[in-house]
């Protein structure tokens, strides 16, 4: 009895202390990065585009990574967007929910959201290469359109899930067809759109690996498409490679910058899935 | 709206296909066992050998499981049986935060507080140098990253455990923790092992973190302490040059089809166990 008293406590102990090292892990990034970061952090960073011998310590800042992220993760999730919300309304409106292939579908975006950015980055580059195009903001954002797409259909999915089934059938017994059936739902999944939109923008400018070989890099900000374009967690990647002092602090305020935007999606889109399941009907 | 589904699903073909096309070359040069366990890696020769990379993978993948295994497991056991609801709506959001954090992040990290760590305080004990770079850096940055990913997925399947078949066992007399090991655990086999297999391709197709902690040598490791140089971190470390070595291009893309064929097969498995999971229980 006392054995087994031992062994319930020395087991729970473990959990708890293993519960600490896995939620404590979020702390310790974030506290390294924090740490790290504040001290080099200024206003130049933020507004200013490298200037001339910025990789060797002089002045300048990383504004040209922040908009180049922006631009890339924006396109890419806009792009995504117009891609997924019909295959998302597809497989539940016109295959329905329970359906064979439905569920086939699904099992194979979920594989799609497992092939790794690397792979995405690799495939982009030799459509860039098939097609002629050279690193640039365009391929940025197809290669990242690829990452993106699994995750905004199935966030899509699961929300168009949980909107009841009486809705649907309500709006077809008034002689809807199922396109203006699904007009209905859209209205009704707003802020779960909004959700995936975030989810989606938050994996797009965190990567690094899908736009290393398909955006290039550039000390300026691109006003085409077809420019190079610098993004965050590159220009990250790269500072942190420099053996001159200044620079590495660089790379660690830059990701600060990445943190904090990152982690204001994140908690963002959480707030709007509970409010979400909280709104909705049924 | 078919078109387009049936386009976006089939991207998985067309990147299977344009990877062996563009991977043609080196193939036709060596065979894929030979391309498999040779350790000449010599691009200016021609000589490719994937098999220092192969196995830098596999060591960093698998200090990373043993790692994140066991702790998410009790974590896991923790969340869904033991923690008071408070405490539970306090965790749950942070290992969602974990997982929103970019691979990038966790590279830095890595190399501000993993790598000093190990140097300073772990090798120490047990190798006369270290830099730190290593495969066991490359390892614990992984098994942090793929926390979210077990404890999530493994959570879910505790939860569709019925209430009656623990509170059987609890009736019998058996304490929480036998009720976990021989209830919960046997229950959720299935379950754990789809969350592994999905962690596995994961830490597999990382690149970034890992690249920046390897130490990417390409040498086959021979303990935690070596550095390492996994296959994901070879494509991203030489993309500059490989336009202008013959080969070279047509070695990284095979590199990458590799990734994409080991990956694409741990998901198919591990996806089919939860969606008949799923659907046993939607019954």
């Amino acid at each position: 009895m006392i054995r087994r008293k031992l062994e319930e406590n020395f087991f729970r102990i473990l959990m708890v202390m293993a519960t600490i090292v896995v939620a404590g892990s979020f702390f310790l990034i974030v506290g390294t990065i924090f740490y790290k970061g504040v001290p080099f952090m200024s206003l130049d960073m933020i507004t200013k585009i490298p200037g001339g011998g910025f990789y060797i310590g002089k002045e300048g800042g990383v504004l040209n990574a922040i908009v180049g992220s922006l631009y890339v993760a924006g396109g890419a999730t806009i792009l995504g967007l117009l891609i997924s919300i019909p295959v998302a309304i597809y497989i539940n409106m016109y295959l329905g929910s329970r359906n064979f292939i439905a569920n086939g579908l699904r099992v194979a975006f979920d594989v799609l959201f497992g092939i790794p950015s690397i792979v995405y980055g690799a495939f982009g580059f030799l459509i860039m290469v098939y097609f002629g195009i050279r690193a640039s903001l365009l391929g940025g954002i197809v290669a990242v359109t690829l990452l993106v797409i699994p995750i905004l259909v199935r966030t899509l999915d699961e929300v168009i899930r949980t909107v009841p089934k009486e809705l649907r059938d309500a709006s077809l017994a008034l002689g809807a067809t199922r396109w203006e059936m699904s007009k209905v739902i859209l209205r009704q999944i707003r802020p779960g759109i909004f959700t995936a939109i975030l989810l989606s923008f938050g994996r797009a400018i965190g990567d690094v690996a899908s736009v290393l070989f398909t955006a290039g890099f550039s000390d300026n900000i691109p006003t085409s498409l077809h420019q190079p374009a610098a993004t965050l967690p590159l220009a990250i990647f790269f500072q942190l490679g420099s053996p001159v002092e200044e620079v590495q602090g660089r790379a660690y305020a830059s990701a600060l910058i990445l943190t904090i935007v990152v982690l204001i999606i994140t908690v963002l889109s959480s707030i709007l899935a509970k409010r979400f399941s909280k709104n909705n009907i049924g | 709206m078919l078109a387009l589904t049936i386009l976006s699903v089939a991207i998985v073909l067309v990147i299977g296909i344009g990877l062996y096309l563009k991977s043609e070359p080196v193939l036709s040069n060596s065979s894929w066992w030979e391309l498999l366990t040779s350790s000449k890696w010599k691009p200016l020769k021609g000589l490719f050998g994937f098999f220092p990379f192969i196995m830098g993978t596999l060591w960093v993948t698998g200090i990373a499981i043993i790692i994140a295994l066991p702790l998410c497991l009790l974590t896991s056991f923790y969340i869904t049986e033991y923690a008071p609801g408070r405490i539970k709506r306090i965790l749950v959001p942070f290992v969602n935060l974990l997982s929103g954090i970019p691979p990038v992040i966790f590279g830095v990290w890595g190399v501000l507080f993993i790598i000093p760590l190990i140097q300073d305080h772990i090798a120490p004990h047990f190798v006369e140098f270290s830099t730190g770079y290593s495969v066991l850096a490359g390892g614990i940055v992984l098994a942090v990253m793929i926390f979210p990913l077990i404890v999530s997925i493994v959570c879910e399947v505790l939860n569709t455990i019925p209430q009656e078949l623990k509170n059987a066992s609890l009736a019998l007399g058996a304490t929480k923790w036998e009720t976990i090991r021989k209830v919960s655990l046997r229950k959720a086999k299935p379950g754990i092992i789809a969350a592994t297999v999905l962690a596995i391709s994961r830490a597999f197709g990382e690149t970034i973190a890992v690249l920046m902690v390897c130490g990417n040598n390409a040498d086959v490791p021979h303990s935690v302490f070596d550095a390492g140089y996994p296959l994901p971190a070879l494509i991203a470390n030489n993309y500059g040059e490989m336009l202008s070595i013959p080969m070279y291009d047509s070695a990284l893309m095979f590199a990458a089809l590799l990734l994409f064929i080991i990956i694409l097969l741990f998901n198919i498995i591990s996806r089919v166990i939860l969606a008949r999971l799923e659907r046993k229980l939607a019954l």
